[in-house]
């Protein structure tokens, strides 16, 4: 069993474990929201609210969940966030609640948060919790942007609203599509695939080299 | 570090804790049997707590979230009939257009239309909403048009969940929307971009999203088929001259 530092258990889910890209758990918000970068940081942030705020009460109260019902319980400390996200977010941010419509609701369902509770807050302080649920919700924001760049780029040709080539851009509209948030992850994966072998294969040389 | 206890303190029972700072067990080691009142207790509780904290806040934000959309069904009224001083709801009780509602009625269940006046409370406009379905939802459309000559004064959409790029240019994509703003004749009539004989209701759909471009146009055609017998009947003046009767919620 491996012992992990504070910073690791907040470094680690940005990149090294990002839930989307290499845990490839939440691709249904992955998928779905990002067709605009500004779709993408607000999942991100219901997201990140709901994920910190159930990891710091359920690492507090592990101790009274019996082990029988935690999921149940934890599904209930999530859904009853994910309640409150939607109603505020709609009071206080009511263009972007009306565009993510439906997926607000379904960030009860996002196996990634439920999964940082299984595997961490309940075996873990509060502190270190947060800790844990800031890195993976960071890494969930690097993901989705990075998708939501990718689609609105090729798909709108503007980031964030802002229009990049002008006038005579044709949109490739397909990446904004449902079929588009299949190919860009395809991509963003093979990528990151790649880079990962290449890294593997100049280890091995050196270390072939070296002796 | 936070081994301090809650509000559910008073159904602990001897578990095994966890020493927090050292590395997690490799499985969880089950706790003693547990009994089968402190399972539902433990979640009853806790979902008791829930539905509390749920309901402080939405007695919060309800009222913003109704005045917002509030807010915004005013806004569009005044955008779809321009020229408009202000403008009065009317309920359809029994056929007949209504200002007041049957007592005890609840006002979400009574179709309306609103009716704009201009300085001297001439009535210069109707607006109407109507929601059908468009390519992937319901599509919410208010539109203002002039009772006599049955033209067009303004369309907006005010809910739709169509694709984004393509249906959504039923509301981003202001040469679509300019159209129902010159004043079309109606029953209108959809056509291809280009392909018109310039008659006078032809409205240009949106190339690539032709189902949703005909559903506004359908939904506007529907809502004056429906409307336009009671309308015929004559507009009832402004319930209150003097104040402006616009609707407080």
């Amino acid at each position: 069993m491996r012992t992990t530092s504070p910073t690791q258990d907040f470094v680690r889910g940005i990149w090294k474990e990002n839930p989307v890209l290499i845990q490839m758990l939440g691709l249904c918000p992955a998928l779905a929201v990002t067709n605009s970068v500004a779709n993408a940081l607000a999942m991100s942030g219901a997201t990140f609210f709901v994920m910190s705020c159930s990891s710091v009460l359920i690492s507090t109260c592990k101790r009274f969940i019996p082990h029988e019902v935690r999921i149940s319980a934890y599904i209930l400390v999530i859904a009853t966030f994910v309640t409150l996200a939607d109603m505020l977010l709609q009071a206080y941010a009511p263009v972007q609640h009306k565009e993510l419509g439906a997926f607000i609701a379904l960030i009860v369902v996002n196996c990634m948060i439920l999964g940082r509770q299984e595997t961490f807050s309940s075996k873990n302080n509060p502190f270190r919790s947060l800790l844990d649920a800031f890195g993976t919700g960071i890494g969930f924001t690097i993901a989705l942007v990075m998708m939501g760049g990718f689609r609105e780029i090729l798909g709108v040709g503007s980031f964030l609203g802002v229009s990049l080539f002008g006038p005579n851009f044709e949109p490739w509209v397909i990446m904004v599509l449902p079929a588009g948030g299949f190919l860009t992850l395809g991509f963003i994966l093979l990528a990151m695939g790649a880079i990962e072998q290449r890294k593997k294969t100049k280890a091995e040389q050196a270390t072939e080299g070296a002796s | 570090m936070s081994q301090e206890s809650n509000n559910q303190g008073h159904i602990d029972v001897d578990i095994k804790v966890e020493n927090t700072d050292s590395p997690a067990p490799t499985d969880e080691q089950a706790p003693k049997e547990v009994s089968t009142f402190r399972l539902v207790a433990t979640l009853a509780i806790a979902g008791a707590l829930a539905g509390l904290l749920i309901v402080l806040v939405n007695l919060h934000t309800k009222p913003i979230i109704d005045k917002w959309k509030a807010e915004q069904l005013q806004l569009a009224v005044y955008e779809v009939l321009p020229g408009v001083e202000r403008y009065d709801t009317f309920y359809l009780v029994d056929d007949n257009l209504s200002a007041e509602l049957p007592s005890g009625a609840k006002e979400s269940e009574y179709k309306r239309v609103y009716v704009g006046r201009d300085a001297n409370g001439e009535t210069t406009g109707v607006a109407i909403s109507r929601g059908e379905s468009g390519f992937q939802d319901v599509i919410m459309v208010i539109f203002g048009h002039d009772p006599v000559t049955g033209k067009l004064s303004g369309m907006k959409i005010l809910d739709s969940k169509e694709t984004p790029g393509l249906g959504d240019k039923i509301f981003k994509d202001m040469n679509f929307v300019d159209q129902f703003f010159a004043g079309p004749e109606t029953p209108m009539l959809g056509v291809k971009e280009g392909a018109g004989k310039g008659q006078p209701n032809e409205i240009d759909m949106i190339t690539g999203a032709t189902i949703s471009s005909k559903a506004v146009i359908q939904i506007i055609n529907n809502a004056l088929n429906e409307w336009k017998p009671i309308l015929d009947k004559g507009i009832p003046p402004s319930p209150s001259d003097a104040a402006t009767a616009e609707v407080a919620q």
